[in-house]
């Protein structure tokens, strides 16, 4: 009986983890990533998934000319650095945020309307021996409201 | 010996059950499995830069909010004319899941447009009409009563009012990613970027075509319209989303007469402001003509989605 039920608990709690791991990832998106927006008006959109380190997550946008936007990523604590690099439609790379010390926002505008790639990635700690880390990666957009 | 025989049987059937679980429950959302093709349709562009596409855990395709759409036809420089927006009236029409959603979205892109003009009592009342749609869609909480009445106590604040209608927007669409339920999720943002096209095309003054702001931003969703159709697809197992799919195809067909020309891009960092800006130029072939058709089109499935 006793067996039956520890079975049950670890079945339940494996269920309910990711909807608890999303759960967390959406307030980790309001109450830390937001914030990185300011001044710029948040657009409503979230994009935020569990990631490990090593691996990347791709986001394709349009982004629109004469307008200016934020892009803030943010991790997890206890995640490494996070690089996020934004590709254009010939696979040239605009920015990569490896050449400004992994920030997390970049601002930008655009002469005229493009669609984008953004590569989000998080980078290995290092240490092959240890347990990789895992956590909520988001990625968030802002505009000028005019 | 028989009863030992059970009782490994018995522990084998638990295990397997647990792995299976583990494996079925702990896996991420999975999107990373797929291989998607990503055909960017605009002419010059080249396929190479979705070469990698399967190396990523995640893939998003991130559609303008209905927020961001009607602040892109704000900007441009459109006049605000309340008659073009759907009538709250038409709330207590929707009453499926298919019809909720693409109101919620259309209503949000409503209510945004209203705001970025500060039509403070329209916005209220387009507040509360998205959400009757989110209520409907069994959202919990996305927008309540301490919602409006934050609305109503910042009537002279349009960057707090801003805030408030994009936090809205995101509970409702977190809410929904996170029950699985990106179908309508993705309903939602095609109903507010179809609105938006809307307003846009009606709000075009067709006297001076050459040069215009709006137009150039009609032009430009032939962009998100590619993302439209990549988003769509993921969830086209849905019987709503399959015949959205038609719709968009229609508009598709369209888009697809109007080709579009860029240069290569050139970031160029402005020291004082800390902001990059992406040089580069297009040319488009749009004519009045384009336009008439396109328009109509909009107007069709804009009438079909208010219904």
């Amino acid at each position: 009986m006793k067996r039956s039920l520890f079975v049950f608990i670890i079945i339940a709690l494996c269920f309910a983890f990711p909807q608890s791991g999303k759960s967390q990832c959406k307030g980790f998106a309001k109450k830390i990533c937001k914030a990185e927006l300011n001044p710029f008006t948040h657009d409503g959109n979230y994009h935020a998934a569990i990631l490990t380190e090593g691996e990347e997550a791709e986001l394709y946008k349009t982004f629109y000319s004469d307008q200016e936007y934020r892009v803030a990523i943010c991790g997890s604590v206890g995640l490494p650095n996070i690089e996020f690099k934004i590709v254009d439609a010939h696979r040239n790379e605009l920015y990569n945020n490896r050449n400004d010390d992994y920030t997390n926002v970049w601002d930008f505008k655009l002469d005229s309307s493009q669609q984008l790639k953004l590569v989000v990635k998080v980078l290995k700690a290092g240490n092959e021996t240890e347990e990789p880390e895992s956590g909520c990666v988001a990625i968030m957009f802002g505009f000028k409201v005019k | 010996m028989a009863n030992n025989f059970y009782r490994f049987k018995f522990s084998m059937t638990f295990m397997l059950i647990i792995i299976s679980a583990l494996v079925i429950g702990c896996k991420s959302d999975g999107k990373g499995d797929k291989e998607p093709e990503f055909d960017v349709d605009m002419t010059e562009i080249d396929e190479a830069l979705f070469d990698n596409i399967n190396q990523a855990k995640q893939i998003f395709y991130a559609m303008p909010s209905p927020l961001e759409t009607a602040m892109l036809v704000k900007s441009a420089g459109a006049a605000y004319d309340e008659d073009l927006l759907n009538s709250i009236d038409n709330a207590g029409n929707y009453t499926t899941n298919r019809s909720m959603a693409l109101n919620l979205g259309i209503y949000t892109c409503d209510l945004s447009f209203a705001s970025l003009f500060d039509q403070t009592q329209t916005s209220i009342s387009y507040m509360s009409a998205a959400k009757k749609m989110a209520d409907g869609l069994g959202i919990l909480d996305a927008i309540n009563e301490e919602t409006l009445e934050r609305l109503e106590e910042n009537v002279n604040n349009r960057e707090m009012i801003m805030d408030i209608v994009s936090e809205t927007f995101m509970n409702s669409s977190s809410y929904l990613q996170e029950n699985n339920r990106q179908a309508i999720s993705s309903i939602v943002l095609v109903g507010g970027w179809v609105e938006g096209l809307y307003l846009a095309t009606k709000l075009v003054d067709k006297d001076s075509f050459e040069g215009n702001k709006l137009v150039t931003r009609i032009i430009d969703q032939k962009l998100s319209l590619n993302i439209v159709m990549k988003l769509l697809e993921e969830q086209k197992s849905n019987p709503d989303v399959a015949a959205i799919i038609d719709d968009m195809n229609e508009l598709k067909a369209i888009y697809e007469k109007i080709s579009v020309t860029t240069s290569e891009i050139k970031p160029s960092f402005d020291e004082e402001t800390q902001v990059t800006t992406l040089e580069s130029e297009t040319k488009n072939n749009f004519t009045p003509e384009l336009f008439a058709e396109l328009s109509a089109k909009v107007e069709s499935l804009r009438e079909s989605y208010i219904l």
